[in-house]
């Protein structure tokens, strides 16, 4: 008997031309209480999804479709009509799921699918909720973001089992989101300013103007604004942005750097419980990295970029076995530590934020070690930092900032010869430039890092998916117990208990019970 | 009567089981089989059919693409290769999902000799397994007709 919640009743659209991948998926999906309807066209999908623009809850669809493209049907559906989007494919390869990361996919299932998936696709509908919520409140602080990846690593961190984080699926959270209302600047903390969209037009701009300034100068938000020559932009809107965007170009670093590391670390060793919560952002002047994606210590990545991975983090030999061998260092990680002062970076394992309630965040865990992965995607991500595909939405900037992913994917049967280690794959340039535009000097912002408690949870009741049966099932957790130190790490490393179990971390004055 | 019911069970587990063993089916067919319920308990037989009907499909279709050797539309028959992965994929055909890791290869150097190789070969494993599931469904029909209950296998 599986145990987890799923919402009744979650409207889901399913796309796929393989006729056998559609009945399988709509079985898989009834199972889970959903409501589903299939489509083995994506023309005929839009179709649908457009004559009921309130009629469905998130679409699942297959990468490769005849009549169009799956991405973009993915930028389609995000552009029009805000759905969240999973995209699925037998192909597992690196460069198409950061195509489904720039094109907006909330997430990348790899085929064969399991029911465990497929069980935490709610998740990302009510992640996407929240965010609207926040977004309309428009008091969100840069913090609280980083708070609602960790709470999703939680939630899904129990979307499966340690065999299934270990198999060749992929999940990853592509963080869409891109706010920039800067709380923490004196001149905007009085009022609420109208929120800026960033378009992906507008976000072009920007990126074109921090590259034009170029790594070497310091390039400040005044400076980029200059450039964009946007007249109702602020500089406080830039400023903000640019914070963002340093964050997910780190994130990307950071993922590309875990990838080599992580695979499948189902017991890590877990900080004493006693961690304080500390504010998580350090104080402008530093560079501060220490946000969560459910790295491993910084200084940790640094080192092991020259030795084994296992010594450094604690992999259980049972956890290696099923991984496939890899050759860890990356130019870049050397890179990427002598740029940075780690000093200042606390260690993400010791001080954790105060864990409120998230939304469906899938897995923070950057990829596993295997070679393709990393040889494919470390060239890649640096080409698509560059040059941006974000997709736009009417009432959101969808800045991705794709979060470190799964660190174990294991494709199926392991069919492919294991990859021969990595040689060493030449990023160092490309990785340079990205990490010396890290070190632009940071906004004068600083965040609290707390969700505004005031934020109104009770649409959460209105949803009609959100069936009672299934609100049982939350545990509340409260602060003190270990699960939020948890925060920072992989989920599957913490959830080593029933991996049915969804805990999630909630605020208790925001969530109802 | 019970252990004609209980011979039965114990046949089509041993055949169940030897078909994981001999490589013709992986995990996923084991899913596919906890997905059927009484409300759908021809569901597996339903899919792989489905499945069988798709390989015909595209085996034709790429047969032709790749019929005249100084014609060949690579493409095309790559899009079919993986067409085929994600379908047999679906149902847990893994002999059928091997020979299109090779078949994607010929068609990724453009070896047309290699591909028609491939062709066959998958031709043969998917005729395979549809004879090895047919035996498999009949055993069953067999149990339940003779009033007994589908066994539940664990195959490891």
């Amino acid at each position: 008997m599986d145990k987890g919640f799923s919402p009744v009743g979650l409207r889901v659209l399913v796309v796929d031309d393989d006729p056998t991948w559609l009945k399988i998926l709509e079985k898989m999906l009834k199972k889970c209480s959903y409501e589903v309807t299939t489509c083995g066209l994506a023309r005929e999908a839009l179709r649908l999804l457009r004559e009921r623009k309130d009629g469905y809850d998130i679409v699942i669809s297959d990468v490769n479709m005849p009549d169009m493209d799956g991405f973009k049907l993915l930028e389609h559906v995000g552009l029009e009509l805000d759905l969240p989007v999973i995209m699925m494919s037998v192909d597992g390869e690196t460069k198409r799921v950061m195509k489904g990361v720039q094109h907006g996919a909330c997430d990348y299932l790899l085929k064969p699918i399991r029911m465990k998936e497929l069980k935490i696709i709610w998740q990302h509908v009510l992640r996407k909720k929240l965010q609207e919520v926040r977004d309309i409140e428009g008091c969100y602080e840069g913090g609280a973001d980083w708070f609602t990846r960790n709470d999703e690593a939680h939630l899904l961190g129990g979307g499966g089992e340690d065999v299934s984080f270990g198999r060749k699926r992929k999940e990853f959270d592509f963080e869409k989101k891109l706010l920039l209302q800067d709380e923490s600047d004196p001149s905007s903390s009085s009022s609420k300013k109208a929120r800026v969209v960033w378009s992906f037009e507008l976000h072009q701009k920007f990126v074109n103007a921090v590259n034009q300034i170029g790594c070497d100068h310091k390039a400040g938000p005044k400076k980029i604004l200059d450039l964009m020559n946007v007249p109702w932009l602020t500089r406080e809107n830039v400023a903000s942005h640019l914070q963002k965007y340093r964050l997910y170009l780190s994130r990307l670093e950071k993922g590309k750097e875990l990838k080599c590391y992580s695979g499948g670390v189902k017991n890590m060793d877990l900080p004493p419980k006693g961690s304080e919560f500390s504010s998580v952002h350090q104080s402008p002047g530093k560079n501060s990295y220490a946000f969560s994606g459910g790295s491993s210590d910084p200084k940790q990545l640094a080192s092991s970029s020259v030795s084994d991975p296992s010594s450094d983090v604690h992999m259980p030999p049972k956890a290696k076995k099923t991984r496939v061998e890899f050759d860890p260092p990356i130019s870049s990680s050397c890179a990427f530590d002598s740029l940075l002062s780690w000093s200042d970076v606390p260690d993400p394992l010791e001080s954790k934020p105060q864990i409120l309630y998230g939304s469906s965040f899938l897995q923070q865990q950057p990829l596993p070690s295997q070679s393709p992965y990393v040889a494919n995607s470390a060239p890649t991500l640096m080409e698509q930092e560059m040059k941006p595909s974000y997709e736009t939405s009417v009432n959101a900037d969808e800045f991705l900032m794709p979060q470190d992913k799964n660190s174990t994917v294991i494709l199926q049967d392991l069919d492919l010869s294991a990859p021969s280690a990595i040689s060493s794959i030449n990023v160092t340039n490309d990785t340079e430039s990205i990490l010396r535009s890290l070190s632009w000097e940071l906004p004068e912002s600083h965040h609290s890092g707390f969700i505004d408690t005031d934020l109104d949870f009770s649409w959460l009741q209105n949803e009609h998916f959100l069936a009672n049966t299934g609100l049982q099932n939350f545990q509340l957790q409260d602060y003190s117990c270990s699960p939020s130190l948890l925060s920072e790490l992989p989920p599957h490393l913490w959830f080593g208990n029933e991996p049915d179990e969804y805990t999630l971390m909630v605020d208790h004055g925001l969530f109802i019970s | 009567m019970n252990t004609v019911v209980a011979k039965l069970q114990r046949q089509f587990q041993d055949y169940l089981v030897s078909l994981y063993q001999q490589g013709f089916l992986d995990n996923q067919f084991t899913e596919l089989r906890k997905l059927q319920d009484e409300g759908t308990p021809d569901f597996v037989a339903e899919v792989v059919s489905l499945f069988f009907d798709d390989c015909s499909k595209l085996i034709n279709s790429m047969s032709r693409s790749l019929e005249r050797p100084e014609n060949v539309d690579f493409k095309q028959v790559d899009s079919g290769v993986h067409q085929l992965k994600g379908s047999s994929s679906s149902v847990g055909a893994r002999r059928v999902k091997n020979v299109c890791i090779s078949f994607k290869e010929c068609c990724d150097v453009q070896n047309r000799e290699g591909c028609l190789r491939c062709l066959q070969q998958v031709d043969y494993e998917y005729k395979m397994l549809k004879t090895k599931l047919q035996d498999l469904f009949n055993l069953e029909q067999q149990i339940v007709q003779a009033g007994g209950a589908i066994p539940q296998v664990n195959i490891n």
